[in-house]
């Protein structure tokens, strides 16, 4: 993907949002018939994030990291509990209402599209963002050229699949220009070239116009070859905040070893008795992050003897982001997605 | 596992830099004006309706021309049938204004479909009244077809049927308002669909069957009904020589009501996009 080619016309000195101490919490709700009680749930704690002009600024985190929650705070779609959100100098907390002017918001859901065909659905949110008719026509078909969605334009966005749909979602949030992005996982279910599509038409606004970008995702993959700077959340608060390389090298003595057994692991041989405490269990898979010489060991180990015969298969890495978020102290064990 | 350089955890979680803090103002993008948002949200709803909901449309009208034929058993003509026939009519408004547009926006709030919305510079009046429009439009094919079969079979004229051109807005304004505000308000979708069903089976009840033989009571609850002053407008139109004033007291009633249920409603929204 070719993001990084834009990262020179990033303005390292400019703050598009800055987000202080956004703190959200849920408040406990107690058991009734059929549903459990829940305790009270800090979605975000503290939350402090600088991001910057013309960069794609990541949230990574698994599943109830409290990412969107985070986003619908940055939105004005929600209120926090305390803390500010200054986007381009102006309060959202304040303001909820100014966001719409300043950004455009890609959610999860697109039920109030669904029904609609592809070229009705970008040219009334076009025209929802301000635009007029002549204008709204004019960058919708430039936007579903742009996305190779044109074929598309006449069907119904119930009637194409989880990829074709999301990538239609995209396309009403390109029509009516805006400085700021917000995609809540954008990429959910596209195929290469869709996300190929949507990465080269995010690179062209921040080269031409210096759009920044916030993206939310828990795909690792895509957040190491998209992101400028990515901020790890777990558990409501940012446990790391850097570009990916320099994540990387935080946990860069490490090596990742992953075992697949075909049955059940081999406990009877003592080394691998001796593993199973520091391994991360999924199934078959056991996943070690060990020191180099640790890994040839181990490798040695299950490579030869007892072991080779209940062994499937084996990896070694590098680390990912998925080893950063875990060792920063990450609580979930899994969540995050390589795709 | 302890593999964490040691220096990397205090000031490792750190997103804000500290000396970087010169922050760009940016004006503001355009807000979307009243009326040319309210005429995207219709066309857009107008179109949804199109795709999905052509085989509830018939399901208004044939539940309709159904409770007229049971009717006609009963009722043999006079005051009664004009009731009757104005009741079933004005049902499909009931039907597809109240009950439906109450599902839908019971769903779009639970599933997250206001957010899209509430993320555009759009007024929430335009969101509200283009929708209720919208579903409004939709009754008239079946109003107009239960109306004049109900004039065929009992014998009414057809001579002031363009009363209808009047009743549908002012009931559907009325109606659908109630029903996105039941949509809006109700904490969970069921309880939204509960509310339009319950709404459209009162219309149903007390619309539709005569009014004199019903105790003090129901005749209380029935005035309460706003789609009563529609049904009423309308019947009072098949007389030989209609009292057009009271015909007009009976819509302005629907006016009002309309008003002031659209003004609930998008209070409702407004109240439901900020959580």
């Amino acid at each position: 993907m070719s993001t990084r080619a834009a990262s020179a016309i990033r303005h390292p000195d400019e703050v598009v949002c800055a987000v202080r101490g956004l703190t959200k919490t849920y408040p406990a709700v107690r058991g009734r018939r059929g549903t459990p009680a829940t305790p009270e749930v800090r979605a975000t704690d503290g939350v402090e994030l600088d991001i910057r002009r013309g960069e794609i600024f990541g949230l990574l985190g698994p599943n109830g990291a409290g990412k969107s929650t985070l986003v619908r705070q940055m939105t004005g779609l929600m209120r926090p509990d305390a803390g500010t959100v200054e986007i381009l100098g102006h309060d959202i907390v304040r303001h909820p209402e100014r966001a719409a002017r300043i950004l455009a918001y890609l959610g999860q859901e697109s039920t109030a599209l669904d029904e609609l065909t592809v070229s009705l659905a970008a040219e009334t949110t076009g025209r929802l963002r301000g635009l007029d008719v002549r204008q709204a026509r004019r960058e919708r078909d430039a936007v579903l050229d742009e996305l190779g969605l044109t074929p598309l334009a006449g069907r119904t966005l119930r009637k194409l699949s989880g990829g074709q749909r999301r990538l239609a979602c995209f396309a009403s949030v390109l029509v009516g220009e805006r400085p700021l992005l917000v995609l809540d996982e954008p990429t959910t279910g596209m195929d290469p070239v869709a996300r190929r599509a949507v990465w080269s038409a995010v690179d062209r606004r921040r080269a031409e116009q210096g759009t920044t970008v916030l993206l939310v995702t828990h795909n690792v993959i895509e957040a190491e070859t998209v992101l400028d700077r990515v901020a790890v959340l777990d558990r409501g608060r940012v446990i790391a905040c850097d570009t990916p390389a320099g994540l990387k090298e935080q946990v860069a003595g490490e090596v990742r070893v992953e075992l697949v057994w075909r049955e059940r692991a081999p406990l009877d041989v003592p080394e691998v008795a001796a593993l199973r405490e520091r391994a991360v269990e999924s199934g078959r898979r056991w996943t070690l992050r060990l020191a180099p010489d640790e890994a040839r060991a181990v490798v040695a180990t299950v490579t030869g003897g007892a072991a080779f015969a209940a062994l499937d298969d084996f990896t070694l890495a590098t680390p990912s982001l998925e080893d950063v978020y875990l060792a920063l102290g990450g609580a979930a064990r899994q969540g995050l997605v390589r795709a | 596992m302890s593999v964490v350089p040691a220096e990397v955890l205090p000031g490792g979680a750190r997103a804000v830099t500290g000396t970087v803090r010169a922050t760009v103002t940016a004006e503001l993008g355009p807000r979307a004006r009243l009326w040319p948002s309210l005429v995207a949200v219709y066309r857009a709803q107008l179109s949804r309706a199109r795709v999905a909901r052509i085989p509830l449309l018939f399901v208004a009208t044939f539940q309709s021309v159904g409770i007229l034929i049971m009717m006609r058993g009963v009722v043999d003509g006079g005051s009664e049938a004009e009731s009757v026939v104005a009741g079933s009519a004005v049902l499909v408004v009931a039907f597809v204004a109240l009950n439906l547009l109450a599902q839908y926006f019971g769903q779009l709030r639970a599933s997250g479909g206001l957010d899209h919305y509430a993320t555009l510079p759009v007024p929430p009046a335009a969101v509200v009244l283009g929708a209720a429009g919208a579903y409004a439009s939709f009754t008239v094919p079946g109003t107009l077809v239960t109306a004049v079969f109900g004039c065929v079979l009992f014998g009414l004229p057809l001579t002031h049927l363009w009363v209808l051109a009047a009743v549908i807005p002012l009931a559907g304004a009325a109606l659908s308002g109630l029903g996105a505000a039941f949509g809006l308000l109700a904490p969970r979708p069921e309880l939204a669909t509960v509310l339009g069903q319950l709404g459209m089976s009162a219309a149903l009840l007390l619309g539709v069957l005569p009014p004199d033989r019903m105790p003090e009571a129901v005749r209380f609850a029935r005035d309460l009904l706003p789609s009563t002053y529609g049904v009423e407008a309308f019947a009072r139109t098949f007389g030989a020589d209609p009292d057009w004033a009271l015909v007009l007291g009976d819509l302005a009633v629907c006016a009002g009501v309309g008003v002031v249920s659209l003004a609930v409603a998008t209070w409702a929204y407004r109240r439901a996009a900020v959580r």
